[in-house]
């Protein structure tokens, strides 16, 4: 288990209180001046150094993200845009920095805004989260208040303002470019990349874009050191990152922990078990309800980083690891998930907006038992109609966990399903589409 | 996508009042000048907290003006957007989150205990005209599932029984406390806690 003095989050659990005078006895802000003297290329090579990757889902490393910024302020001033949109289904870890931490991510966002030349940064929270966006504003003002905002923020002679902005319940917004969009006050619909935000981004310009937790551990790598983090987990997988442990466990939570932790570790130790023991896991969702599942057998050897996941043909995604136990029906699972994805659609590309409820309703006919055989086939020919055809990350996001509910779970379905097909007769016409209506007489 | 219709009864006019003037100003100056069209998201929030928490059309075109940005732009992100509530909710407007984390736990409980206390059929409202409740996707709090949120505030480590206590309270004009249900603090395990003892026990 991970040392506490190594952890970051010391505050994850609000022992302590998240006001700006425990902020500065837990460690932030003290010399924040420091670590911006040292410079711009000190600072992004140090996060090059620590291998950080982005905390969202992509796991984008960090410090080279930053480098694409453009290296002097032109005509456009720069943004830095923190992503705070958290609503995939399992996770819920960057409310609690939100609530718990807001000084970690704020001085996080100075220093960032520092490294990319940014005076302005955009904080997206979303709307639900208002309550908890209250408190990071409660933070900023705090900040304002003690000169760690503002012109010369925390005597580093560079200014910054933070404003929050808040989402309204569209999941999408996630995305980072339609972020952007929801931002300038439109529809998140999410925009072709290239251009890449780094170049035009927010307003059309340059605009550097990191998920809350990202941001929110990088002062901390400064003090410590790029080695140090880099010295936690493995290669390419470095660090610490809180894992969200919900459903059928004991004792679900949130936990920070060092990368390439046992999955079993976790689940045991942390969240107390699987409700029925460990024999009565079915499978686990490991990371946000658009990674691929992951059946037990595996679960046993299985460590949580982006590289072994990925082995499993899944993802670390954002580390929400939602245990499913024998008492839940796995199809009738997957089908809500299905329809979390129909209902958040944006309506941009076809075939995410029409496939995603064709899934949903094949799904839950599955789960009733009302599908015929073929459909089976048909609906993994449809995931693979999604994935890849659409213009943002959502056609894979919808379609990843059918695909793997189908590569772990296909008897189980097919055993539920043995309708026989709607189409007896093979009629040799390509073009039509409704051959059904051939084998009815009147039709 | 979700399908989102505006309300077949419309009032005429709509107009912010003075404290909805001063935080719509307050927020405009949030954004570079010339892009005040990205306040038409906390503007929407500010009419429908003024308006008995939904928008109504006249609410939509006063924005539009206020901002000077086409009418139908600002009604294509009043649709877009689920927070918006199109029509009439109640006083207390209550979203129970039913996705997978929430359900494997037991959120069609919480359904149960609204259909009782509340309406039949969600985004009715209640006998006495002050709750609806709705069905809603993740509401990001799923270590503390099942939960549901009632305005603003999360109510967390739900059953039903518990549900119906917090409801019989809402329908007395009472403010339950939110937060969770079973008394452990924030997202630590329960009971279990191995991490971080130190600064518990500081």
């Amino acid at each position: 288990m991970l040392k506490d003095q190594d952890r970051i989050f010391k505050n994850l659990y609000n022992d302590m209180g998240s006001d700006v005078v425990s902020s500065q006895r837990r460690g932030d802000w003290v010399n924040t001046k420091e670590i911006t003297d040292k410079g711009r290329d000190w600072i992004i090579n140090e996060i090059k150094d620590s291998q950080l990757r982005g905390r969202g889902g992509a796991g984008f490393p960090t410090g080279l993200k930053w480098s694409f910024a453009p290296k002097e302020i032109g005509s456009r001033p720069h943004y830095l845009v923190i992503n705070g949109d958290e609503s995939e289904p399992g996770t819920c870890k960057d409310r609690d920095i939100l609530r718990f931490e807001p000084h970690k991510l704020i001085e996080g966002c100075l220093i960032a805004s520092y490294a990319v030349q940014a005076h302005v940064c955009y904080i997206y929270i979303r709307g639900e989260y208002f309550v908890d966006g209250q408190k990071l504003q409660a933070a900023i003002d705090e900040a304002y208040e003690k000169k760690l905002l503002g012109k010369n923020a925390a005597g580093t002679g560079w200014d910054l303002d933070i404003y929050i902005h808040y989402g309204a319940g569209a999941y999408i917004c996630g995305e980072e470019t339609a972020l952007l969009e929801s931002i300038e006050g439109k529809k998140g619909q999410p925009r072709l990349k290239p251009p890449f935000p780094a170049l035009i981004g927010l307003y059309g310009c340059p605009t550097i874009i990191n998920n809350v937790e990202t941001i929110a551990v990088v002062p901390t790598i400064l003090r410590r050191g790029g080695k140090w983090f880099a010295s936690l987990g493995r290669e390419k997988n470095t660090g610490t990152k809180i894992f969200c442990i919900s459903g059928n466990v004991n004792t679900p939570c949130n936990v920070e922990e060092e990368m390439n932790i046992p999955l079993k570790e976790l689940i045991e130790v942390h969240a107390g078990g699987v409700i029925g023991g460990w024999d009565n896991l079915q499978a686990v969702i490991p990371g946000g309800s658009s990674m691929p599942l992951i059946p037990k057998e595996k679960c046993e050897t299985l460590t949580m980083d982006f590289d072994s996941l990925m082995a499993e043909k899944s993802g670390l995604g954002t580390a929400g690891i939602v245990v499913i136990n024998k008492d839940q029906d796995i199809i009738k699972c997957m089908a809500r998930i299905a329809r979390f994805y129909k209902h958040e659609s944006c309506g941009q590309c076809t075939p995410c907006r029409e496939g995603s409820g064709w899934m949903w309703r094949m799904l839950e006919r599955m789960a009733k038992g009302d599908a015929t055989k073929d459909e089976v086939d048909m609906l993994g020919d449809v995931t693979n109609q999604i994935a890849g055809h659409t213009i943002c990350a959502f056609g894979e996001g919808s379609s990843w966990p059918v695909q793997g509910l189908l590569r772990h779970f296909k008897k189980e379905i097919e055993n539920r399903n043995n309708l026989d097909p709607i189409v007896q007769k093979k009629n040799n016409i390509p073009y039509l589409v409704d051959q059904h209506l051939l084998d009815k007489k009147n039709a | 996508m979700s399908l989102r219709r505006p309300a077949k009864n419309q009032p005429e006019n709509f107009e912010f009042n003075s404290s909805s003037l001063d935080a719509a100003n307050k927020i405009i100056s949030k954004y570079p000048e010339g892009k005040q069209q990205s306040a038409v998201m906390a503007l929407l929030y500010i009419a429908q907290r003024q308006n008995a928490n939904w928008i109504p059309l006249a609410a939509m075109k006063y924005i539009a003006k206020f901002l000077g940005m086409p009418y139908i732009k600002v009604y294509e992100v009043a649709t877009f957007y689920t927070m918006y509530n199109l029509s009439p909710v109640g006083k207390h407007f209550i979203q129970v989150c039913t996705t997978t984390p929430c359900m494997i736990r037991g959120a069609s409980k919480l359904v149960e205990a609204c259909k009782e206390k509340i309406s039949e059929n969600e985004c009715e409202l209640s006998n006495d005209k002050n709750c609806s409740w709705m069905e809603v996707e993740c509401l990001g709090a799923c270590v503390n599932a099942p939960m549901m949120q009632i305005n603003d505030d999360y109510y967390e480590d739900l059953d039903k029984e518990k549900t119906l206590k917090i409801l019989d309270q809402i329908l007395k004009g009472e403010t339950p406390k939110p937060g969770s249900y079973r008394g452990r603090i924030n997202n630590e395990p329960e009971n279990n806690r191995k991490t971080l003892m130190d600064y518990k026990n500081a």
